[in-house]
């Protein structure tokens, strides 16, 4: 780790620009008309090829959307977003979908390139296999054939739809009902892509496996929807990476990720989240409203969460784990760093249903500027839950006097041999800490994103390697300007 | 090498230092020794350029460079370096971690390349070994957890690698038992150099029994009271300094 955090600290000074993923790729792209209706959700099932009980799902989805309302409990002050002044499709041109990577657009190989995500696979990292998500749609997804060999479906969920339905029939849904929550029933009627994993047992995936997401087109809302299965005593680490273009309007960006571990099955989720922010008026960002649940069915399965939010003007979400095995295990991992104008207001819920069930929540808010950071948390103990244990620790760091950290934790037990731990902090950052830094040679903003790096160690060391390079700087970057 | 001209300096408006004259000379260790209260740690932090301690009055040259206009790292990249009294902690930074990322910052600064991870290695677990630092400790968190003994070695440590032009000690010996003393005497004096200074603040002279002062001063209510060679600090252990503040009033 030691090395790791130099070097980056030393990348973070040699990257001029605040949001350096802020610029747009020239190309053409389909669009459906503007706006929302029951024709744009057929729309986009008809481009998709969609069997007919997906479309009717959707549907049923669209018309339970338009009887609900947006949630206003979050610590966020959300601007009227308007519905119909969206797109809801938008799609590279291209003849057909590229049959290899030889045949993807140059100029949206060259565009990932250019984020840092070579999809060559000769080009690409060792061992992560990427499937990269353009606006609505999957542009190439690496490594297929030498995942195929050892039976690990990874795709985009629309080619799973094709390829895959019955496993895409059984499980969609199933942890994320399309009634669920104002943002998740409108993802389920009109979601475009995304990923698709499936783990069959017994199975170790041989390499991590990665989507990348990119928002180009202007006004153009994304709603991916992401699905991994891993059946029993299997593995698999996925991580997902976002950004976006700098625009002076808000985006709208509204996923949903559902996760099913079978017995003795592993998931490791990862996401490093840097959707554009807004300027440092607060104009412009993405607004990011995520559902993302994870069912722990099986008997000593385990999910892991492990995110680092360093974008979006707003950040709703609370990566969940829904525990029903016996002996099963929760945790969730997260960083969330807001700057300037941004707000976030993200936590997780851990539901514990089967006996001795066991859950671990690490977050760590770091707050600047005049960003306001909440950490919003549940812990449920259900009946069944003999035995069980959470320990929850929660520490907030502020940067400044003009920011604001709050903690909502909420907690329910309903069986008394359940154990739970909440521990919270708040802090700033030292005088005497930076002092000391600065008195050794290291400038103020360096400063702070080592130490800012040392608040978070706990988090950043659950990310894979990889990836933990480019969020410890993706932390120093978005604390540029938070100090002096 | 450092010129200190009728400095006067205030904490939240109260003045500590009232005139302090003093002149190092490249390759001299000064002692500067006091009471409680007599300004001590605030020379220290005025020369460093910790913010909160505001310069009412005098000058400061360091090799003829005004020093106060200077921010505390571009002081620290000109070779000003302070062993702190009481070493800061920062959690979840490793030791190793820190020293890399100050070495690197300073070789920046000077315009040298910086050096890749094996390479600092080499220099730090050498400098360490000397110290009786060992491996361990230069994995833990920087000071998290470390005993008195241990921060003040990690200062030492410090101090090896950065290697200053002018080192300044602030209370090094405080809170150290006597091998611990020794071993850190040892680390300052193979320090010395035909073109390194050092400015040694303790409230004891047990310290300068393992490090010889070429000059000793008493300072004492924001002034230089007295001046005189190493044995001024024998004097001022065996009369103390009620006598010698007596004499100068």
């Amino acid at each position: 780790m030691s090395r790791v955090a130099a070097e980056t600290v030393e990348q973070v000074r040699s990257l001029g620009d605040r949001y350096k993923y802020g610029f747009v790729t020239d190309i053409e792209s389909e669009q459906a008309p503007k706006g929302l209706n029951e024709d744009i959700v057929r729309f986009i099932s008809a481009i998709k090829d969609e069997p007919e009980w997906l479309l009717e799902w959707r549907l049923e989805a669209f018309r339970h959307w338009q009887t609900m309302t947006e949630p206003n409990w979050a610590k966020l002050g959300i601007p009227m977003i308007d519905y119909q002044d969206a797109y809801y499709y938008s799609a590279p041109k291209q003849k057909e979908g590229p049959k290899s990577l030889d045949e993807v657009d140059p100029e949206l190989l060259a565009t990932y390139d250019k984020l840092g995500i070579p999809l060559r696979e000769q080009e690409m990292l060792a061992g992560v296999a990427v499937d990269a998500v353009f606006d609505s749609v999957s542009v190439a997804t690496t490594f297929k054939a030498k995942l195929e060999e050892h039976g690990v479906i990874f795709c985009p969920i629309s080619e799973a739809v094709q390829n895959h339905p019955e496993l895409v029939r059984k499980y969609l849904g199933s942890v994320v009902p399309y009634t669920d929550n104002f943002f998740a029933t409108l993802n389920s009627a009109v979601f475009t892509d995304g990923s698709f994993v499936f783990v069959p047992k017994g199975v170790r995936c041989p390499m991590e496996l990665s989507t990348y997401f990119r928002i180009n087109a202007a006004n153009t809302g994304q709603f991916e929807r992401t699905l991994i299965i891993a059946e029993d005593s299997s593995y698999v680490s996925y991580l997902e990476g976002c950004t976006a273009p700098m625009r002076d309007e808000h985006q709208l960006h509204a996923a949903v990720v559902e996760l099913v571990a079978l017995d003795d099955a592993e998931i490791k989720y990862s996401t490093v989240q840097n959707w554009y922010p807004g300027d440092e008026n607060g104009v412009g960002g993405i607004f990011n409203f995520v559902t993302k649940r994870g069912a722990c069915i099986g008997a000593r399965s385990k999910i892991s969460w492990t995110q680092v939010e360093t974008g979006s003007a707003i950040t709703w979400k609370y990566p969940s784990c829904m525990l029903h095995g016996a002996d099963s295990v929760g945790e969730f991992y997260s960083i969330a760093i807001t700057n300037n104008y941004q707000q976030a207001d993200t936590g997780t819920k851990m539901v514990h249903m089967g006996p001795r069930s066991r859950s671990r929540v690490i977050s760590k808010g770091i707050s600047a500027g005049r960003a306001s950071n909440a950490y919003r948390g549940l812990v449920k103990m259900l009946p069944g839950a003999a035995s069980a244990r959470n320990y929850t620790q929660c520490d907030s760091l502020l940067i400044g006097s003009k920011c604001g950290a709050h903690t909502f934790p909420y907690i329910e037990s309903q069986n008394r041999s359940a154990r739970v731990e909440h521990e919270a902090t708040t802090s700033k950052i030292d005088d005497d800490q930076l002092f000391y830094c600065r008195q050794r040679g290291i400038g103020e903003e360096e400063a702070v994103s080592l130490i800012v790096n040392g608040f978070c160690r706990e988090v950043l060391q659950q990310l894979p390697m990889e990836f933990a390079v480019e969020a410890q700087k993706l932390v120093g970057i978005s604390l540029e300007g938070s100090v002096g | 090498m450092l010129e200190i001209r009728d400095l006067h300096a205030s904490v939240e408006g109260q003045a500590i230092l009232n005139g302090v004259d003093l002149s190092v000379g490249p390759g001299e260790v000064h002692a500067v020794m006091g009471p409680n209260g007599s300004g001590k740690s605030t020379l220290s932090y005025v020369l460093s350029g910790r913010e909160g301690y505001a310069v009412d009055r005098g000058e400061v040259l360091y090799d003829g460079r005004d020093l106060l206009e200077l921010e505390p790292e571009e002081r620290a990249a000109a070779g000003l370096f302070l062993a702190f009294q009481y070493p800061v902690e920062i959690p979840g930074v490793g030791t190793m971690t820190f020293l890399r990322t100050a070495l690197n910052a300073l070789r920046r600064g000077r315009g040298e390349n910086e050096l890749d991870a094996m390479q600092f290695l080499r220099v730090v677990r050498q400098k360490a070994r000397a110290l009786g630092i060992g491996d361990d400790m230069l994995k833990r968190a920087l000071n998290v957890g470390f005993s008195g003994g241990e921060k003040k070695r990690n200062e030492m440590l410090q101090l090896a690698i950065l290697e200053p032009r002018l080192a300044i000690l602030d209370e090094t010996d405080s809170g150290l038992d006597i091998d611990a003393l020794k071993v850190v005497a040892e680390g300052v004096n193979a320090l010395r150099s035909p073109d390194r200074a050092m400015l040694i603040i303790t409230h004891y002279q047990r310290l300068l029994d393992h490090i010889v002062p070429d000059r000793v001063h008493v300072l004492a209510k924001g002034r230089i009271l007295r001046s005189g060679g190493s044995e001024l600090a024998l004097e001022l252990e065996e009369k103390g300094y009620g006598e010698i503040m007596g004499e100068a009033a």
